[in-house]
């Protein structure tokens, strides 16, 4: 399993677009990923759970990669979250 | 005439005929059905035909709004596609036995209840999303047909809240200005009105009264205000506001995302003077390029009692944030003179320009200053923003609010709070300032010259006596080589200087204020363009100063 952490540094947080941004991207892989805030983790293929997080500018939240392609997926989705979050 | 109020979201007149939008509500009945796989058929079906209608969307909104508004609608054919609402859906169609059109309609009742208690205004409208994409299911499986009728000619789109599927359908020709009765300004009516430049009112006490539709009206959007067959006064004056408004835009659309440069090649940062966070969109709309003077006394006025550092703390990240890494630069307390505080607790003062206000007060009572630095320092990591201090007269000061500075630095650290390293400026208002300016300026980052003050000491004016309106004069010499005076010493000790009082929105003056160097102009926001405007005509090598300034 592949783990990274990251702090949310978009002033609008994960709203809608750049979670069904980050939902595109962790599609792209067959490996199951998770993003957790505050201990509750949900499903990074789901757009409503992920939105149901409410992450926030400034919050930390734990990314989880679990498959055949977890490092590049885990490399694939911290390049996005950098770039657009 | 009738008229309504609500709350404006965008500024514009607009003139049109009523338009009462009208939507197929539908009563959805629990019914029990035999065959499940069948009944998820059908959802599974509509849900496909709800998707190819959404990717529709997004290519007309592609094409009329962009990219960064068209996305919503891949977010909704996510939505419609996401597991756990298509499983609460189907799970419930076979367990219990129910109509796809109940399931639905159950399921988005959970989602966005979800949402909708969420402790977050943006989170909180895409309930109205899980309920548009639900309704489009919904509509698919009844049959019924959705959209808009928009009349041949300027409509005024008057509703109880839109989707932003149904704001897309509107013929954006046509539509010339948006009224509803609810909505934030983070609806999805209110970002999109923005994005078409039309006015737009939310939270109006307006009734969709059959009667209205196809009314002449007139939405006043600076206003907030709505008039139904206005009579032909208000229909004047409000010609002349659209024209005036017009003529604002069509400079906006001109110089928007252009340089503050001079014909000569001279840069100067252009910024806005505001007095609170709902200042922030005009400054936007205005293309400033930072925020020269955030008059931090609105904290203290609009509260009944000294505010906490937290309450400072949210407003200043707001803005920092809105910015978006735009300069902005906060000017702590400057109460005192001509703005008193009850709960100050302030003595009654002979001559109260020449008082106990601003940093005299801060240095004094110190752990208000304290408070205010510490929200200031906890939301530098929000945003890129300056400290700038009032009224100042000598260096001392400066280094007593640096020792203050200190400690409220000290206590961060200890307390593990992260914070940034801030610009810190001084507002030069006073004379002595101005005499002492190549002291202090080897004390502070940049100089940001405030005419008002300086020109009523200066001149040994009270600029709230009327009487002496005839002999007060901004242009007068004295006040000229101040400016001057002030900005060779700024440069002299390589630090910037602006000027951020009503004098440097004059348009007189823009050039004298280049030629002599400024960096910096901070305006109002309405007269960000204008001053745009005149600084990229100047060519600075063929301005000649004034005699007393040479």
């Amino acid at each position: 399993m592949k783990q990274f952490t990251y702090v949310i540094t978009d002033p609008d947080g994960m709203h809608a677009r750049p979670a069904g941004a980050l939902v595109k991207a962790a599609s792209a892989f067959t490996s199951n990923v998770t993003i957790e805030k505050d201990g509750r983790a949900v499903d990074a293929k789901r757009i409503m759970g992920i939105m149901t997080l409410g992450i926030k500018n400034g919050q930390e939240v734990v990314v989880k990669v679990e498959g055949e392609d977890e490092e590049a997926a885990a490399a694939e989705i911290e390049a996005f979250m950098k770039a657009n979050l | 005439m009738k008229v309504f109020n609500g709350t404006a979201v965008f500024g514009g007149v607009a003139f049109g005929r009523i338009s009462i939008y009208k939507r197929n509500e539908q009563t959805i009945k629990r019914e029990h059905i035999q065959d499940a796989a069948a009944e998820i058929k059908r959802f599974e079906d509509a849900k496909q035909t709800a998707i190819s209608e959404l990717k529709g969307l997004y290519e007309k909104a592609l094409k009329e709004v962009g990219e960064s508004h068209a996305q919503i609608f891949e977010v909704h054919q996510m939505m419609l596609d996401d597991l756990d609402y298509v499983e609460s859906i189907t799970m419930m169609i076979e367990d219990q036995k129910v109509n796809a059109e109940y399931a639905v309609a159950t399921t988005a009742d959970t989602f966005s209840n979800l949402f909708a208690s969420m402790d977050d205004a943006y989170m909180k409208e895409r309930a109205a999303d899980v309920k548009d994409v639900s309704e489009r299911v919904l509509n698919v499986l009844c049959g019924n047909s959705s959209g808009a009728s928009v009349v041949d000619e300027a409509t005024i789109i008057v509703a109880d809240d839109l989707a932003p599927s149904e704001t897309v359908q509107l013929d954006k020709d046509k539509v010339k200005a948006f009224v509803t009765m609810f909505g934030s300004t983070q609806s999805h009516t209110a970002i999109l009105a923005r994005t078409m430049n039309i006015p737009a009112l939310i939270n109006t006490n307006i009734e969709l009264l059959d009667e209205y539709d196809g009314k002449e009206a007139i939405v006043d959007g600076f206003t907030g205000t709505v008039y139904i067959e206005p009579d032909e006064d208000t229909v004047k004056v409000m010609k002349e506001k659209q024209e005036k408004d017009l003529a604002r835009k069509a400079l906006l659309q001109e110089l928007k995302g252009k340089e503050s440069i001079t014909l000569d090649g001279q840069k100067i940062n252009l910024y806005a003077n505001i007095g609170g966070v709902e200042d922030v969109p005009k400054v936007v709309q205005n293309d400033a390029e930072g925020i020269g003077l955030f008059r931090s006394e609105f904290v203290y006025l609009n509260s009944n009692d000294y505010p906490t550092e937290e309450e400072q703390f949210a407003a200043y990240k707001e803005v920092a944030e809105k910015m978006r890494g735009k300069k902005v630069i906060i000017r702590t307390c400057d109460i005192g003179a001509d703005k008193q505080i009850d709960y100050f607790n302030m003595e009654k003062e002979e001559n109260p320009a020449l008082g106990y206000r601003a940093i005299r007060i801060c240095l004094d009572r110190k752990e208000m200053f304290k408070t205010q630095l510490r929200a200031l320092y906890r939301a530098s990591v929000f945003g890129k923003i300056s400290i700038m201090f009032p009224m100042i007269i000598s260096v001392d000061e400066v280094r007593q609010i640096k020792e203050v500075i200190a400690e409220v630095l000290a206590e961060l650290d200890a307390e593990g709070i992260p914070y940034k390293e801030c610009e810190l400026g001084i507002m030069i208002e006073t004379p002595a300032a101005v005499m002492v300016s190549d002291l202090l300026a080897k004390e502070v980052d940049f100089f940001s010259v405030g005419t008002n003050d300086l020109t009523q000491y200066t001149l040994a004016i009270d600029r709230q006596n009327n009487k002496l309106d005839s002999i007060y004069n901004p242009h007068h010499p004295a006040v000229l080589r101040m400016l001057k005076m002030i900005a060779d010493n700024a440069h002299a000790a390589g630090i910037w200087c602006g000027i951020c009082g009503e004098l440097g929105a004059d348009l007189e003056l823009t050039e004298t204020f280049l030629k002599l160097g400024y960096d910096e102009l901070s305006v109002s926001p309405s007269m960000l363009l204008a001053v745009r405007d005149k600084v990229r005509k100047t060519d600075v090598s063929k301005v000649t100063l004034r005699e007393e300034l040479q």
